[in-house]
């Protein structure tokens, strides 16, 4: 008989045996994409919204700068209302129905805003006080000595659905490979599987090696299926780059979690601490690896503890070939740790490695 | 000739319990062997150490010549492993199942499919392998352990589950399979089966062999008495008493049990009387042996 043909077969099975348990294609594929969804629906857009100002009564610099504005500049950032009742106008504001507002009396302008969103108390202050400048400048009838033009430069910090998409991905491949890995170990022993195929002359590594076939093929359609949703309009993603690095990445992932799943099946005795032990690895990786926030926004003690989660490795390669731009020898670095990962983890795994429950 | 199996010495401790201590038998190329005994007597441990599943703490095993432990590729091919607990892979059809495992052996497809229909389960191939009943689950075990044709069969407890026509049906396979010339080794706790398939049996308990041989010659060894019954009323127990060869009398009001060494002059005597009227001659049976051997009280 040959070992590729037993190889085919228990390939076939076990996809089988995955594509029918409901329960896992729910927690590989539709889970994430949920996630991704929530996030990238709602932190993935840029643009941060008009400011809302509100007058008290009337403020004729605003209102003269707002009618000059050839640029538009001014429109597309500041939305004005007006409000004669003072106390009412102050009420808007504290409850955040309005950004700030302002009052003027004579040469004198006041501007009222709350510390809650300080982003868009800046952008008040600072239209605010530009305005009075430019007033100023025209009330000496002389030209401006100097003028400002603005140009954007691109962003290198990561943000939105180009972040989420790489990192969301990356925790659901750890935890579809590792609950994957730790509790199909943990069940084929428990159940007597394992030792029903220890009789069978099939060679033990064909067994395992068909079961990361398998989860590799899964892995490899939740990078499809992420890549795509993530593509359409709604969220906005655009493949660029060396993206198609991330296939080795992935499978380089994938790999290290699988390992790390099989060490975790092969210590545990039963599937209830497989599971336990197994979540209590999955989700602080994912926080602290980078898989819900971008780690150059972390706290220094959490970029350094970042570092013992194979989680991060994947989702830094991810990031750079992805989203920065880096060339495809950038996620190289990234690949060679998790590979030496989970040949460590492999190896511990199969000195732990039991075919008896008892 | 050389033996298919042989056994020497074989001693398995767990903990306290020394399930298996001492045994060693021999069987033969072709033969028909039948492991008996009550529940922890250590049938189950002993064949999981014959067929290579566990290690004997002392005594050898040799299998078509080969050594079963460790794990011996040679060999795996040649037997065919049905263990106490049924094991699958999950959310897998019975057809699936069959076929994986046959692919593990090189065995094509239609191939499985045919043992699926040995066993009776055609119409069942389709239902996935937790929804099958335990008798169903039971044979397509079993199926999966005959579906390579291996020159050796070990089987523990296979008809533990089965229905009475199930029961029939496995033996016919059996039979047929053994008639090839493959040895077969079951364990079971039907004293009828082993009576009816078995060439030679071992009564084990507490981890020892007591007794070994044909179960007829074990029969015969243990010279029990033959309980004739009649129904009730058709004789008086004083009656029965006086005809010649019968050792014990007793009557419950259904019906008259004599039990005699010379059954024949007593069915003659008893004939003589007219006294004939629902007549049941019961024999000795290796069920008898098993107990006059093990005892008759409750085991843990
Ligand atoms: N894995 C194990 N760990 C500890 N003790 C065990 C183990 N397997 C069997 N035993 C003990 O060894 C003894 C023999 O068990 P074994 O399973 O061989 O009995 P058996 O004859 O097959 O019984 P049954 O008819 O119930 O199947 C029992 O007392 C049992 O409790
Ligand atoms: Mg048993």
């Amino acid at each position: 008989m040959s070992t590729y043909s037993s190889f085919k077969s228990l390939s076939r099975a076990l996809f089988l045996g995955f594509r029918r348990d409901k329960g896992a294609l729910f927690f590989t594929v539709l889970f994430p994409l949920l996630f991704l969804v929530i996030f990238g629906g709602v932190f993935g857009k840029q643009s941060t919204g008009k400011v809302q100002v509100v007058e008290i009564g009337a403020v004729p610099v605003l209102d003269q700068a707002i009618a000059h504005d050839p640029s538009g500049e001014l429109r597309k950032t500041v939305k004005i209302s007006r409000n004669d009742d003072r106390a009412a106008a102050l009420k808007k504001v504290g409850k955040g129905d309005a950004d700030a507002a302002v009052e003027q009396s004579d040469g004198k302008i006041v501007v009222h805003y709350s510390g809650a969103d300080q982003v868009k108390s800046g952008v008040v202050q600072s239209v605010v006080q530009q305005v009075a400048n430019s007033a100023n400048l025209a009330a000496t009838g002389r030209p401006p000595t100097y003028t400002v033009a603005t140009q954007q430069v691109e962003d290198k910090s990561i943000k939105g659905i180009n972040f989420f998409t790489p990192s969301l991905l990356g925790w659901a491949l750890a935890s579809a490979g590792m609950f994957g890995a730790s509790q199909t170990l943990v069940l084929w022993r428990t159940k007597g599987l394992l030792r029903r195929l220890r009789l069978a002359p099939v060679p033990i590594p064909t067994v395992f090696g068909a079961r990361i076939v398998v989860s590799l093929g899964i892995a490899l359609g939740q990078l499809a299926v992420f890549l795509l949703v993530a593509q359409l309009p709604f969220f906005g993603l655009k493949l660029q780059h060396a993206w198609w690095m991330a296939i080795p990445l992935v499978i380089c992932g994938v790999l290290t979690f699988l390992s790390l799943g099989m060490l975790v099946g092969a210590w545990a005795k039963t599937q209830e601490t497989a599971q336990t032990v197994t979540q209590l690895i999955v989700l602080p990786m994912a926080f602290l690896g980078g898989s819900f926030f971008p780690l150059d926004y972390a706290p220094k003690w959490m970029q350094a503890v970042s570092y013992v989660f194979p989680l991060r490795y994947l989702n830094e390669g991810m990031l750079n070939v992805m989203a920065r731009g880096l060339g495809p020898a950038s996620a190289l670095p990234q690949m060679a740790i998790l590979l030496g990962i989970a040949v460590v983890a492999g190896g511990i795994a199969a000195r732990l490695f039991r075919w008896d429950a008892t | 000739m050389t033996n298919t199996i042989s056994v020497h010495g074989l001693r398995k401790r767990y903990g306290d319990v020394q399930a298996v201590d001492g045994v060693s038998f021999e069987v033969a190329e072709g033969e028909f062997f039948g492991i008996l005994g009550p529940n922890g007597a250590g049938k189950t441990t002993t064949l999981e150490i014959v067929e290579g599943l566990r290690e004997a703490d002392e005594g050898e095993v040799a299998l078509l010549g080969l050594k079963p432990w460790p794990r011996n590729s040679r060999l795996l091919p040649r037997i065919g492993v049905q263990l106490q607990a049924t094991s699958f892979f999950e959310r897998l059809t019975a057809r699936e199942q069959l076929r994986t495992f046959g692919s593990l052996y090189g065995v094509s497809a239609r191939k499985a499919d045919e043992m699926l229909e040995t066993v009776g389960l055609t119409e069942k191939a389709d239902e996935r392998v937790e929804k099958l009943s335990g008798g169903q689950a039971q044979r397509l075990s079993i199926a999966c352990a005959l579906v390579h044709d291996p020159e050796l069969v070990f089987l523990d407890e296979p008809t533990a589950a089965l229905d009475p026509q199930a029961r029939r049906n496995l033996w016919d396979v059996l039979r047929a399979i053994n008639t090839e010339g493959r040895t077969i080794v079951l364990t079971t706790h039907y004293m009828d089966e082993a009576e009816i398939l078995c060439d030679r049996v071992a009564i084990m308990d507490r981890g020892q062999i007591l007794e070994m041989g044909p179960p007829a010659a074990l029969v015969r060894g243990l010279d029990a008495p033959t309980r004739i019954s009649v129904a009730s009323g058709v004789l008086s127990a004083e009656d029965a008493r006086r005809l010649t060869g019968v050792d014990e009398v007793s009557d419950d009001g259904v019906s008259l049990v004599v039990e005699t060494r010379d059954p024949s002059s007593v069915v003659a005597a008893l004939a003589a009387k007219d006294a004939l009227d629902g007549v049941q001659i019961r024999g000795a049976t290796l069920e008898d042996v098993f107990l006059e051997l093990t005892g008759r009280e409750y085991r843990a």
